[in-house]
């Protein structure tokens, strides 16, 4: 692909913001959105004047002309939305990346603001009659998102002897890291094995512990072309490779109609992430694994070439998932343990592993995998330092 | 009618004549599972859509499937759930794949009849793999769900 325009190493993250994470928080979306924009700027040293890149999810309540007004942007000359809930954030990242490194804009920002704490659970909501593919399986009692990913567990412990030490040994490890993260909402909470074997079922064989958190917050990143990030004033954090992807005959959620539903999106996403990547699966000493359930970390550690198919439960145990161990993943405690901000708080802590900050960081980690959900169309980063 | 009328209200029902799927929701009305395919390449694919994704052919049909499958997934759903549903917690929720073609699969519940209740079963001993036959559960006047039983009962 040597004739291609690539955007290897062309752009960095130079600013990230948060709010912080909590059950409820009093400030609009809108406000989140701004605080976090403005946090992730400041960071970076770049005034919102210069910013003429937007990117977000299409489930953000407020369009980027808000983002703009009440930032005091200037012209903005490229914006995008990203579709399908959790597997957007990696794409944002990477649509504002590209519109950097080709010229189209100078600085670009992504974000993601959500009151999934206080506002309502999607899947609470249901018309009249059903459309859509939601009409097999909502009329069934299929209706929930920990419903959908549980039928997949289900038939994944079945073909390869999976079980619930595994996903215990992933909510343990996530938690773990949150209790050594005092912006996590976990960070005073432990989690025992007894605990998370008593705990109570949501959609068997998944139960409380396999969830991800329900959270108010936002999050920002800012990208600059690399000869301008050495300006800056954080350390630059390279995007070295990124992907979107899907696989063929793919379903959001309910994904049971392709040739084989356990080859999620991960395994579409992967293949051309690592085509365009110098740094390969053996090289990467973190991850930040989209987790709003724990399963998905076993089928992203296969999706993603970390280990065979198959063998992505047996990987997680002896602590191969938690600090010290072959590859820590969610270091800030993810989604099941830090927040669940549609996993932008893993872009986030991706690059303040990059930056040496993070505070489970990973002595000698160069490079670290970021992915978006698995289980929808979905995105994955490698950044470096 | 299953369980009694105001659960059926709330019920998440589909759209049975709207959608280029409505044939299925017609099938399933007249105690038919019936399957959309290639009229050209003869490809079965489901849910229903205007263009076959193997041969791009606009051309399709509706067939009537033997109704007979084999449990490819399970869950077992607990609160916190949709009003409908908590009456009934916890019960099952199946993936069949037919044997016409297993790559063509179904979400459903199994019960022990076509009125049966989706708890009425001990959902711990549903397995993976078991042989199943369809029925059909009328929910309103123009929409029966697709349900299944085991093979033999």
């Amino acid at each position: 692909m040597s004739d291609i325009l690539s955007i290897k190493d062309r752009t960095a993250i130079v600013g990230i913001g948060e709010t912080k994470f909590a059950k409820h928080l009093e400030p609009s979306e809108k406000e989140l959105a701004c605080i976090a924009i403005k946090s992730a700027l400041d960071d970076a040293g770049i005034h919102p004047s210069e910013v003429n890149a937007l990117s977000s999810y299409t489930m953000e309540s407020t369009e980027e002309v808000e983002i703009a007004r009440n930032l005091g942007m200037g012209n903005i000359t490229f914006f995008s939305q990203i579709h399908y809930g959790g597997g957007a954030g990696c794409g944002c990242v990477l649509h504002v990346a590209m519109a950097v490194a080709t010229g189209q804009a100078d600085v670009g920002v992504a974000w993601r603001s959500r009151k999934r704490g206080s506002g309502a659970r999607p899947w609470a909501t249901v018309g009249a009659r059903l459309h859509d593919n939601w009409k097999y399986t909502r009329p069934y009692g299929l209706v929930r998102p920990v419903d959908e990913i549980s039928l997949l567990t289900r038939r994944y412990m079945h073909e390869y002897g999976a079980t619930r030490e595994h996903l215990c040994n992933v909510a343990m490890a996530v938690r773990k890291h949150a209790n050594n993260n005092p912006n996590a909402i976990m960070y005073e909470r432990t989690l025992s094995r007894d605990e998370y074997m008593s705990a109570r079922w949501i959609s068997e064989p998944l139960c409380l512990f396999d969830n991800c958190l329900e959270t108010d917050g936002a999050l920002a990143c800012v990208i600059v072309r690399a000869d301008r990030a050495k300006d800056t004033l954080q350390k630059p954090v390279y995007l070295h490779a990124a992907s979107q992807g899907f696989g063929p005959q793919h379903q959001t959620m309910t994904n049971y109609h392709c040739e084989d539903p356990l080859l999620g999106p991960s395994w579409a996403t992967s293949a051309r992430l690592w085509s365009l990547s110098d740094i390969k699966p053996a090289d990467i000493k973190v991850a930040q694994l989209y987790d709003a359930f724990s399963p998905l970390i076993p089928l992203s550690l296969e999706g993603y070439g970390f280990c065979e198919r198959g063998e992505g439960a047996a990987f997680t145990e002896n602590g191969a998932i938690e600090i010290g161990g072959r590859l820590p993943v969610n270091t800030s405690g993810g989604g099941m343990s830090e927040a669940y901000v549609h996993g932008f708080n893993l872009i986030n802590e991706g690059v303040r592993q990059m930056r040496g900050t993070s505070t489970n960081q990973v002595t000698g980690a160069d490079s670290c995998l970021v992915t978006s959900g698995e289980g929808v169309p979905t995105g994955a980063l490698i950044l470096r330092t | 009618m299953a369980g009694d009328e105001k659960m059926v209200q709330d019920w998440p029902l589909p759209d049975t004549v709207e959608d280029e799927d409505a044939p299925f929701w017609q099938h399933a009305n007249a105690g038919e599972l019936a399957i959309q395919a290639c009229a050209r390449c003869s490809r079965l694919r489901h849910p229903a859509r205007p263009m076959c994704p193997f041969c791009q052919s606009r051309e399709r049909e509706w067939r009537v499937m033997s109704g007979h499958g084999r449990i490819w997934s399970l869950t077992i759903p607990h609160p916190p759930l949709l009003p409908a549903f908590m009456p009934y917690a916890p019960y099952n929720v199946i993936v069949v794949e037919l044997d016409e073609d297993p790559t063509i699969r179904l979400v459903g519940n199994l019960v022990t009849g076509p009125d049966g209740r989706i708890d009425e079963l001990d959902p711990h001993e549903i397995m993976i793999g078991e042989p199943v036959h369809t029925v059909f559960t009328r929910m309103a006047d123009d929409c029966s769900l697709v349900r299944w039983v085991r093979d033999g009962s």
